[in-house]
């Protein structure tokens, strides 16, 4: 008796399934709730989100979306706790770097894209296991060079260019740092991030082709390592002068008192009323340019009733002209989509000037390397450990090979 | 019969056979009472506490990342929790915790309470001072400490800086991370010590202290033949809690360091956070979580028993 009425389940949950997929162009569910947690519109963009979802519902007059939002910062930790207890919304925000390990433990439908051209192919990709998409990109964005071009102006440095290397920025930072009057030339991250990066810059490879052990303890890693390392005390503030605390970095930019700065477009908005004329260039590399570029995305519920309805309102907020003008026009980052002619209108945006480095960069991307499990322990060894070398309480070599072990006991399981 | 002989506190009431009649009719009926009266507290504290305690053991003997079912491993959770060393870094930091925390919360609450005990003007304001820090938040509290022992332009290091001492790195060097977490919790903590101690303080007899005056004891010779040892029932109890809340040290860490720099201030319970949150290992932490109940528990009857040892009960 109990096995029938499990197998009756189950096979109406396949059918269930089955007919969803089929009928997701024209959802006729009649009216439905369905809800969406995200953190892509916390502070500031609440009310843009709200935009495109108003656009939605008028759109689909039977469908309801009901947003939850919250801080970054408790974001995975929430919908971590949703997804064991079973409580996980309809349509849930994702990050690139947790893609592979949902994917894998089957916790994101599989979904039926109506007008997969509309995105950007690299991006819709990046969101596919084997050729079926698993959450759709909703944004990106990219790292580049800030600089305040009066400080090179009063120094009489050439500004940054597209063609600069990491000799060009390292004597420019040089020149600019002026430790008595308290001005800095340049600021990186000394992370996981920036490393991964810098390695990338400089023709190197984090993990080795099959993922099961790190390949960075070479003269290429040991140069990036150094690369970033070796700016901390030289033309960057110390750890014991307040580096790498949060919004350290913007604020010391934001006070005129550092020259160059190695961070996302989305601080555009936070620097845009400056006293001073600042600019953006790609971000140099060695004898690579490779730029980070950081997606966000939307996933749908593997154990949501209306995967139909809840994918239409995935597919909308990451593909319709609604969602790309308000995108566009709020500086919220870069809507996802192929038509370049409609990114064309970012280019005259106001400040910075040359936001077509936004687009250059994407020309050489480096991607962050991904493992199915480990994936937080070893992002935070590498970036404990570049740490250790910071404080000079390590060699930049020794730093390498303690995290070569470490992160290989994680990952080489 | 066998209420009246085990409660003999009723037997010697006033009113002795009034009381005796209620017991004998109602057995039931005073279960009934007592339970009433649990309810409130026992609901709760089944619910979030021993429902959890229970769900912690079982999901300890399986593997679970939080997002795929979970799968049984019987005890090798525990098995590699016990061989692993980073729980016996997590250990030792946390005793490490504790041997600075509680000395100093203790003698500094003890010394507070001492003051504030005295005839003082506004003393009552001086308390009310004294206790704000344990009703603020660990998070604000953490903030504020993080400024003050800011490296690099925090108020202790300026003034340090003003008779020529260089200050140290407090919470970005690994040396001094820790003993940063414990001057913080120390502080937010004074005021929590120091009103259980007033209390046992205002239980001492007066006249003790007049009868030690005319055998001509002194200030310290006072503080250490009277006050000590009539004290020592509040200092017990000051002692069981700080430890038990001090294996279980969390808030602090996680807003002060988040375990950091590279591990030298990774506690107990930040790891069994970081092993659920960050590292998909929910089995693992809740293994760790046991082995955590086992270690207090068992202090804390290491402590019950040697109590008869210091503890006087006047």
């Amino acid at each position: 008796m109990k096995r029938n009425v499990i197998a009756t389940v189950g096979m109406l949950g396949i059918a269930a399934l089955a007919l969803s997929a089929c009928a997701a162009p024209a959802a006729d569910e009649g009216p439905v709730t369905i809800t969406y947690t995200n953190f892509i519109s916390n502070d500031g963009n609440e009310d843009n989100l709200q935009t495109i979802v108003d656009a939605f519902e008028k759109e689909n007059p039977d469908i309801t979306v009901e947003v939850t939002t919250l801080p970054y910062g408790d974001y995975g930790t929430a919908l971590q706790t949703d997804l064991a207890a079973g409580t996980v919304s309809d349509v849930f925000d994702i990050e690139f770097s947790n893609y592979a390990s949902y994917q894998a433990n089957g916790v994101l439908a599989p979904l039926t894209v109506a007008n997969p051209e509309a995105y950007r192919q690299s991006l819709l990709e990046a969101y596919s296991t084997d050729g079926t998409s698993y959450a759709l990109p909703s944004s990106f964005s990219d790292v580049v060079l800030y600089y305040n071009a009066d400080l090179f102006d009063a120094a009489g440095v050439d500004y940054p260019t597209n063609d600069w290397t990491w000799a060009d920025e390292k004597a420019a930072a040089e020149k600019l740092t002026n430790q008595a009057a308290g001005v800095w030339g340049d600021h990186q991250p000394i992370s996981f991030y920036e490393y991964y990066k810098a390695l990338a810059q400089n023709g190197g490879q984090f993990l080795n082709a099959d993922k099961t052990a790190v390949a960075f303890n070479t003269p290429e890693g040991l140069a990036a390592a150094e690369w970033l390392v070796n700016k901390s005390g030289t033309v960057m503030p110390t750890i014991e002068q307040g580096q790498g605390t949060p919004d350290f970095d913007t604020n010391l930019f934001k006070d005129g008192k550092l020259a160059m700065l190695h961070t996302g477009i989305w601080v555009f908005g936070a620097v845009a009323d400056v006293p001073f004329n600042w600019n953006i260039a790609v971000e140099p590399g060695n004898t690579v340019q490779a730029s980070a570029v950081f997606s966000n995305a939307i996933g749908v519920s593997a154990t949501s009733e209306h995967i139909a309805a809840a994918t239409k309102w995935a597919e909308f907020l990451t593909s319709s002209d609604t969602m790309v003008q308000t995108r566009l026009d709020a500086g919220w980052e870069l809507p996802p989509i192929s038509d370049e002619a409609q990114l064309a209108s970012y280019l005259d945006k106001g400040a910075p000037a040359n936001r077509k480095a936004v687009f250059d960069s994407l020309d050489g991307i480096a991607l962050p390397p991904v493992v199915a499990a480990g994936q937080a322990e070893m992002q935070d060894i590498m970036g404990q450990e570049l740490v250790e070398a910071q404080a000079g309480r390590k060699t930049v070599q020794e730093a390498l090979n303690s995290a070569e072990e470490r992160i290989n006991a994680v990952i080489g399981g | 019969m066998t209420l009246s002989t085990a409660r003999p506190g009723l037997a010697d009431s006033s009113t002795p056979p009034k009381v005796t009649y209620r017991v004998r009719r109602g057995k039931g009926r005073y279960t009934l009472t007592v339970l009433a009266f649990l309810l409130p507290s026992a609901i709760p504290l089944t619910l979030f506490v021993l429902g959890p305690m229970v769900a912690a053991a079982w999901i300890s003997l399986q593997k679970w990342n939080l997002l795929a079912p979970m799968s049984f491993v019987g005890f090798d959770n525990y098995a590699k929790l016990l061989t692993d060393t980073t729980t016996r870094d997590v250990f030792l930091h946390t005793v490490y915790y504790i041997a600075g925390y509680l000395p100093l919360v203790y003698i500094g609450g003890l010394a507070l309470a001492l003051a504030l005990n005295a005839a003082l003007k506004g003393r009552a304001f001086l308390r009310g001072i004294y206790f704000l820090p344990v009703v603020t938040s660990w998070i604000v509290v953490a903030l504020v400490w993080r400024w003050l022992l800011n490296p690099s332009n925090g108020i202790v290091n300026s003034t340090l800086a003003v008779f020529g001492i260089d200050g140290p790195g407090w919470w970005t060097d690994p040396v001094w991370a820790m003993p940063s977490i414990i001057i913080a919790s120390a502080w937010k903590d004074l005021g929590f010590v120091m009103v259980i101690l007033l209390a046992g303080l205002q239980a001492i007899n007066p006249d003790m202290y007049e009868a030690a005056k005319i055998d001509g004891a002194g200030w310290w010779r006072r503080l250490v033949s009277v006050t000590l040892p009539l004290l020592s029932p509040s200092t017990f109890f000051v002692f069981v809690i700080s430890l038990i809340n001090g294996f279980q040290v969390f808030d602090q860490v996680y807003a002060m360091t988040g375990g950091g720099p590279n591990g030298a201030s990774e506690v107990v319970v930040q790891q069994i956070y970081d092993l659920t949150f960050r590292y998909g290992a929910a089995g693992e932490a809740s293994a760790l979580s046991w082995i955590l109940f086992i270690v207090i528990l068992a202090i804390t009857l290491i402590q019950v028993r040697g109590q008869k040892r210091w503890v006087n009960y006047e």
